[in-house]
């Protein structure tokens, strides 16, 4: 049996291997995305554009607006004059913000009343206007306790000091190309064992394999093993990649993000065969690729938090495996998670693979014919 | 006379492929006259299609030029194309169009009238029989009726020249002749044809013949010049003692005869010399020569031309010296039967099927059917298009299940057999399937593995398969890049890796050239010399004539059972008293459909 | 152009697409089952975010305190007894976040002295840490205020930011996601589809036979451009019904523009997908083509969810040649903002452009020859 088994491995390999167009796609559209999804897939803001309207002659103002001007988060694109001139700025996207400073900014300062900064914000992208928001308090809170400080005023009954684990600058890059690493392994393994079948049913080799002495449980197996290895490969590849090109911190043990690898990509591989023995056309099977991946990604926390989610789907995520996996690769990357702290993601992963596997192996017996 | 309809003037056409570039026509000169039935014919790789596509102006010639009704293609393709009918090789129907929706697609786009198109529309539906499927989709109807409608697409504007790029593949016989009486009847309305085809005997029914080979011109004049010279050197060979498969590889071997071919009850037999070479036992007639005996002669001349299109054979030409026309090929196919299924000959059946039912839905695609065969037979299932005799060879071979009724291969139903059971079967199937991006090397050796070969056996059969096929020079070739002819020999190599005992061959000649039909049905007799049993498709009814026993299969139902010559007795009349197999077939079932008409 | 010719390609195009349910399934399924699985499935707006609260010394003034977190409706606050199941229940993932105030708290504050509040959160998804810290903030000042009203005074803090956001107040994810996504969808009908449905001709033999016949490369190109183009403006129909009617994203601009600036989008999709169909003759190809040349990008590099401003200046130089980034802008600002002329003419104008160039090419590309 193994020697059959063997024999098909080899082959399944150089099907994938011999073909321009297959290495291309293991090879290119992968490469293209990680590079893509590194450098452009940011929640990090920088260069906000932004517009200044000073009324206020004192230095305070001058001081306040220095910060701003000075941050590499934000880039002044505007001066300006009166109230009318806000609304085409903002408008037509030229600034994403404007700071508007009273006439008695400096004034009320020095008197110690509350002195007001007025932000004048594009809530279009309200995220980014969120941020944005979160970067102009930031610059206020420190004016502010320098301002205390120079000029001796009591401070607040209270202040936050904030601090942030595992990420202390709170780069998105950090969160997002981790999350490639699963993201890549699930398309590559889904693309050479979704497609696998179909590709002998349109060819008429698989009626050929049927007629051979080789039982479906082989031909499961052989087909695999390919998967396992080239979506194991690229997976490692792109891990790597993360910490040598993008400089992630990969805190972790390597053996926690390998076992959590096997698991997911026993899934994944599980998955994939479903879909292959169902799919009678490689178009199908694209399709049915493309229609397990996209709800995939989205309902695994890859580019948004699960927990935003109404309830009803946060339940659907948990048959997601890549759910799993993206806490079991952030967390070995990022929270120097070890084996025994990641048991309660393996096992649902575990199960998840068990499930489609068999599943996989049903369909397959049962849509020989 | 009336000027050409169609010139070529020392045309050249290159291809890139992959790496290389390939030149499909080589300095091509020829004209069609107008008016005329012109056959185009040639092995495969002679630049048929390309030559058909120049003429419609779908391709521009890299040097000489292409003239069409007096029009330069390279300038006037607009005028070209209003002229002209052209169905290319799959003719693109749309599928998912009813028949009367194909037709008014084309009649738009070649700008008829409301006017005219009724009375257009009616006169063809009329010529092409298709008027009771006009609602139908195109993609629902048979082969033949889609090629039928493809023709009826091209004629809608009553073209002057129409170009037909092998209208006939893949159809059944009785198509076959329907499409040819379309053609015929566009002859006497003053169409010119330029058609091309695989198949030797349609040859005969064109008024001039275009012979290409390699892209270059072989020959054109009429059939009957081809063969006039061959008169008195074709014989029909019979023996008494001798089944005819072990006549004609007698005959084949002995020096001095260009080709031995099994027909009717005896071998057909074309000799380099006029004199008979009979040997005791043997009675020769002489009989008219036709144009397959001039395609054979002139084209197995041509050494290099029959080692490419079917291997195996001595260069030396034929009109000179010692020649033996196409070697036998397969002479040492040493094959050791395995197991010991039913000792002599004839005494249990290998495959019995009986009451075999199959349901799609509630169409019933096989209807209660039984036979059996014998071991070392050679077993043909014939049928029209959509006769169920594929949905029967996927059951017998265990792809398929079925829906009712047993059938056992050796003693055993293969789909429900353990899996060495398969170990005792090969199968070739329609399209020759391997992989195509793993070279030949890779495809022997998984097949090797793929049927539990092992050590010294393993490499035997390799050595076996790489001597006997002499795919020995395309080992690192991809499966996919070899020609037609050696596409289908690694299939067979590949099939027969494991020395498997019953053989199934689903129309393994389909689209192939006759020169490497050939050579690949020496190889089938050899086999089932030895023992081996060899279930087969096809749409070729000259093929039938090598079957030991038939079955002729019509809307599910089995017609006829028998041998050849039981089922040519079948409609053997006084108006036709030598009935061809092709007049079987289309007698019986065009009976056979009659009746089930009126019973509905 | 011959009418009669046009009027049986666009005929025979429609008794396809009618005939064809993959056809159909991208133009009307494929749209509603992205704006379902991104309405609800894509949120950026967190609420009810599990956070861990530690008081050490619970008095009046950190009940206080706490009492800001329990009443906002973004937190979930959960009481440890001390920091190092806090810490714990962090690493395991129970909270996104920690709230401690230490012993001395209301010492500190007792005695006039500011108080420190350690908040630490989970750092690791960036975007959510810092929307988390945005309103751990807000929620400090407004208790600043409070604390300010009461005491008669005024508040202790020097400047205080007065927000004001244009177009989405409440910042909800979801209006400026829902829009967005109709520019995915289009491209996906417009490219996808189209360079489908040409390689599918080649690949079945029907071009070969239609090139055979008096029709010319024009008319069998804008043979597929019509029917497609009344598909896709019916699929951008049903993605703003359901954006305006499900989901409750206001459109503010008018609706016939953006009817206007979604046909001009539409041209450039199909024009893309014709161009990858002169390219790539067969299905599978095509596919992958059209979405890694499209769709991907409309996906990352529109503006869509990552803001073009901060990518690199590579990138954002890139995104200049994306098509979907016009009409992302088109479509946010004619959703939430209003008829903004500015930004719709200038990015019209681009996405004319676009039509042009592709059109353009693919007419020259595509002869009526086989070679």
């Amino acid at each position: 049996m193994w020697a059959r088994v063997v024999a098909l491995v080899i082959k399944e390999f150089l099907a994938v291997l011999r073909d321009a167009a297959s290495r291309t796609v293991l090879i290119g559209p992968p490469l293209i995305q990680l590079m893509v999804f590194g450098y452009a897939a940011s929640f990090d803001l920088n260069h906000i554009p932004y517009a200044v309207y000073n009324q206020d002659s004192g230095y305070a103002a001058r001081q306040l607006l220095a910060r701003f001007s000075g941050s590499p988060n934000f880039q002044q694109v505007a001066t300006i004059r009166n109230d009318a001139q806000i609304a085409p700025l903002i408008n037509d996207k030229d600034a994403l913000l404007v700071l508007h400073i009273g006439q008695h900014f400096t004034r009320d300062l020095l008197t110690q009343k509350p002195a007001r900064l007025q932000i004048i914000i594009d809530g279009r992208d309200s995220n980014t206007a969120a941020l944005a928001l979160n970067d102009v308090s930031g610059i206020l809170l420190d004016f502010n306790q320098q301002w205390a400080a120079a000029h001796s005023q009591r401070g607040p009954p209270a202040q936050l000091v904030m601090r942030a684990w595992f990420n202390p600058n709170l780069r998105s890059r950090w969160f997002i190309v981790p999350g490639i690493v699963a993201l890549l392994t699930l398309v590559v393994t889904l693309l050479v064992t979704g497609l696998s079948v179909a590709r002998e049913r349109e060819m008429g080799t698989f009626d050929q394999l049927l007629v051979t002495p080789m039982r479906p449980l082989e031909i499961l197996i052989g087909k695999a093993v390919p998967g396992f290895v080239i979506g194991g490969l690229e997976g490692g590849f792109i891990a790597l990649m993360a910490v040598l090109w993008f400089h992630v911190p990969f805190v972790g043990s390597v053996a926690a993000l390998a076992l959590g690898m096997f698991f997911f990509l026993l899934a994944a591989i599980g998955i994939g065969l479903m879909i292959s023995s169902l799919a009678v056309t490689q178009q199908q099977g694209l399709l049915g690729v493309f229609l397990f991946l996209v709800p995939a990604i989205i309902l695994s926390g890859f580019a948004t938090p699960i927990a935003n989610m109404p309830e009803a789907v946060q339940l659907l995520t948990y048959i997601n495996p890549m759910r799993y996996f993206l806490i079991i690769v952030r967390g070995v990357f990022l929270e120097g998670s070890t084996i025994p702290m990641l048991w309660s993601q393996y096992a649902p992963l575990a199960l998840i693979g068990l499930v489609s596997m068999s599943a996989a192996a049903w369909l397959f017996r049962h849509r020989m014919a | 006379m009336e000027a050409p309809a169609l010139v070529l003037d020392a045309v050249h056409k290159r291809f890139r492929q992959g790496k290389q570039a390939v030149e499909a026509i080589k300095g091509l000169s020829v004209q069609v006259q107008s008016g005329r039935i012109t056959g185009l014919l040639g092995p495969d790789g002679a630049g048929k299609t390309t030559l058909m596509r120049l003429a419609a102006a779908l391709l521009l010639p890299d040097a000489g030029a292409v003239r069409v009704l007096g029009h330069d293609s390279r300038h006037e393709a607009a005028a070209i194309q209003r002229d002209i009918g052209y169905m290319p090789q799959r003719f693109g129907l749309y599928e998912d169009l009813s028949v009367q929706e194909n037709l008014a697609l084309y009649a738009d786009l070649q700008g008829l009238d409301a006017t005219q198109r009724a009375a257009r529309f009616d006169e063809l539906l009329r010529l092409t029989a298709l008027g009771p499927f006009g609602k139908r989709r195109a993609g629902d109807l048979s082969g033949g009726m889609k090629q039928k409608l493809g023709l009826a697409c091209a004629l809608l504007r009553a073209p002057r020249l129409l170009l037909l790029d092998e209208p006939t593949v893949g159809v059944d016989p009785i198509s076959r002749r329907e499409l040819w009486s379309i053609i015929k009847a566009m002859r006497a309305q003053g169409v010119t044809v330029l058609v091309s085809t695989a198949y030797l005997d349609e040859a005969e029914l064109c008024d001039d013949i275009v012979l290409l080979h390699r892209g270059e011109l072989l020959a054109q004049q009429s059939p009957e010049a081809f063969y006039a010279p061959l008169v008195g050197h074709c014989y029909s060979v019979r023996h008494p003692a001798l089944r005819r498969r072990q006549l004609q590889e007698v005959l084949r071997s002995r020096a001095g005869v260009v080709d031995a071919l099994v027909q009717a009850d005896g071998v057909r037999v074309v000799l380099q010399g006029k004199q008979p070479l009979a040997q005791v036992g043997e009675d020769w007639q002489p009989v008219p020569p036709r144009f397959e005996d001039a395609f054979v002669s002139l084209l197995a001349t041509d050494g290099e031309s029959v080692a490419q299109a079917g291997a195996g054979v001595d260069a030396t030409p034929v009109l000179q010296g010692n020649a033996q026309g196409i070697r036998p090929a397969a002479v040492s196919l040493d094959l050791r039967l395995r197991g010991n299924d039913g000792g002599e000959q004839g005494t249990a059946p290998v495959i019995e099927v009986h009451e075999l039912r199959r349901f799609f839905g509630s169409f019933e695609a096989v209807k209660s059917v039984e036979f059996s065969v014998q071991r070392g037979e050679v077993f043909g299932l014939l049928g029209a298009n959509g006769a169920g005799k594929s949905t029967t060879f996927r059951m017998l071979c265990g792809l398929l299940p079925a829906s009712s009724g047993t059938l056992r291969v050796a003693g055993m139903d293969l789909r429900t057999a353990r899996a060495a059971a398969r170990a005792r079967i090969g199968y070739v199937s329609q399209r020759f399937s391997l992989y195509g991006n793993l070279s030949v090397a890779q495809n022997l050796a998984f097949f090797a593995s793929a049927y539990g070969l092992g050590g010294a056996r393993r490499k035997a059969r390799l050595d076996w398969a790489q001597r006997e096929f002499e795919l020995t020079a395309y080992l690192d070739a991809g499966a996919a890049e070899l020609p037609l002819g050696f596409k289908q020999r690694l299939a067979l190599a590949c099939a027969l890796m494991h020395e498997p005992s019953i053989l199934f061959l689903d129309e393994p000649t389909s689209g192939v050239d006759p020169l490497a039909r050939r050579e690949f049905w020496q190889r089938i007799n050899h086999l089932a010399e030895s023992g081996v049993t060899v279930m087969i498709t096809t749409h070729f009814m000259d093929e039938a004539e090598y079957c030991d026993h038939l079955v002729l299969m019509s809307l599910g139902e089995i017609l006829a059972f028998g041998s050849p010559q039981e089922i040519r007795a079948r409609v053997k009349t006084a108006a036709m008293p030598d009935p061809s197999m092709e007049d079987a077939f289309i007698g019986l079932i065009q009976a056979h459909e009659a009746q089930t008409r009126r019973a509905a | 152009m011959n009418r009669q010719r046009l009027r049986g390609l666009v005929r025979k195009e429609f008794l396809q697409i009618l005939r064809d349910p993959s056809a159909i399934a991208i133009a009307f399924v494929l749209p509603v089952f992205l704006l379902l699985l991104f309405g609800y499935g894509v949120s950026l707006d967190a609420h009810h975010v599990p956070l861990a609260v530690v008081v050490d010394q619970p008095t009046a003034q950190t009940s206080n305190f706490i009492g800001g977190l329990q009443q906002s409706d973004f937190f979930d606050p959960r009481h440890y007894p001390t920091i190092g199941a806090a810490r714990t229940a962090l690493m395991q993932r129970q909270v996104t976040g920690i709230v401690w105030l230490r012993g001395d708290f209301s010492r500190d504050m007792l005695a006039g002295k500011t108080a420190p509040v350690a908040v630490w959160v989970d750092g690791v998804d960036a975007n959510n840490a810092n929307i988390l810290l945005g309103y751990l903030q807000g929620m400090w000042q407004n208790w600043l205020q409070l604390q300010a009203d009461q005491a008669g005074q005024p508040l202790a803090i020097p400047v205080v930011a007065e927000s004001r956001i244009w177009f989405n107040p409440a910042l909800r994810s979801r209006d400026f996601l829902v829009p967005g996504l109709i520019a995915v969808i289009m491209t996906l009908i417009g490219a996808l589809l189209t360079a489908l449905v040409v390689a599918r001709e080649w690949e079945r033999g029907t071009m070969e036979a239609l090139m055979a016949s008096p029709v010319t490369m024009g008319e069998i190109l804008l043979g597929k451009l019509v029917p497609y183009f009344v598909l896709g403006m019916g699929g951008m129909l049903l993605s703003v019904a359901m954006a305006v009617w499900l989901f409750a994203v206001p459109l503010v601009g008018s609706f016939w523009l953006l009817l206007a600036c979604s046909a001009l989008f539409l041209l450039v999709a199909l024009g893309m997908g014709l161009l990858i169909s002169t390219l790539a003759k067969n299905q599978f190809v095509a596919a992958q083509v059209a979405v890694i040349v499209t769709f991907l990008p409309a996906f990352i590099l529109s503006g869509f969810i990552f803001d073009i401003h901060s990518m690199p200046a590579v990138v954002q130089f890139l995104t200049h040649i994306v098509a979907a980034r016009y009409y992302v802008a088109i479509l946010q600002t004619l959703f939430l903002a209003g008829n903004v002329w500015p930004v719709v003419l200038t990015n019209s104008a681009a996405l004319a452009l676009m039509a042009l160039i592709f059109f353009g090419i693919a007419r020259r590309k595509s002869r009526k020859r086989l070679d």
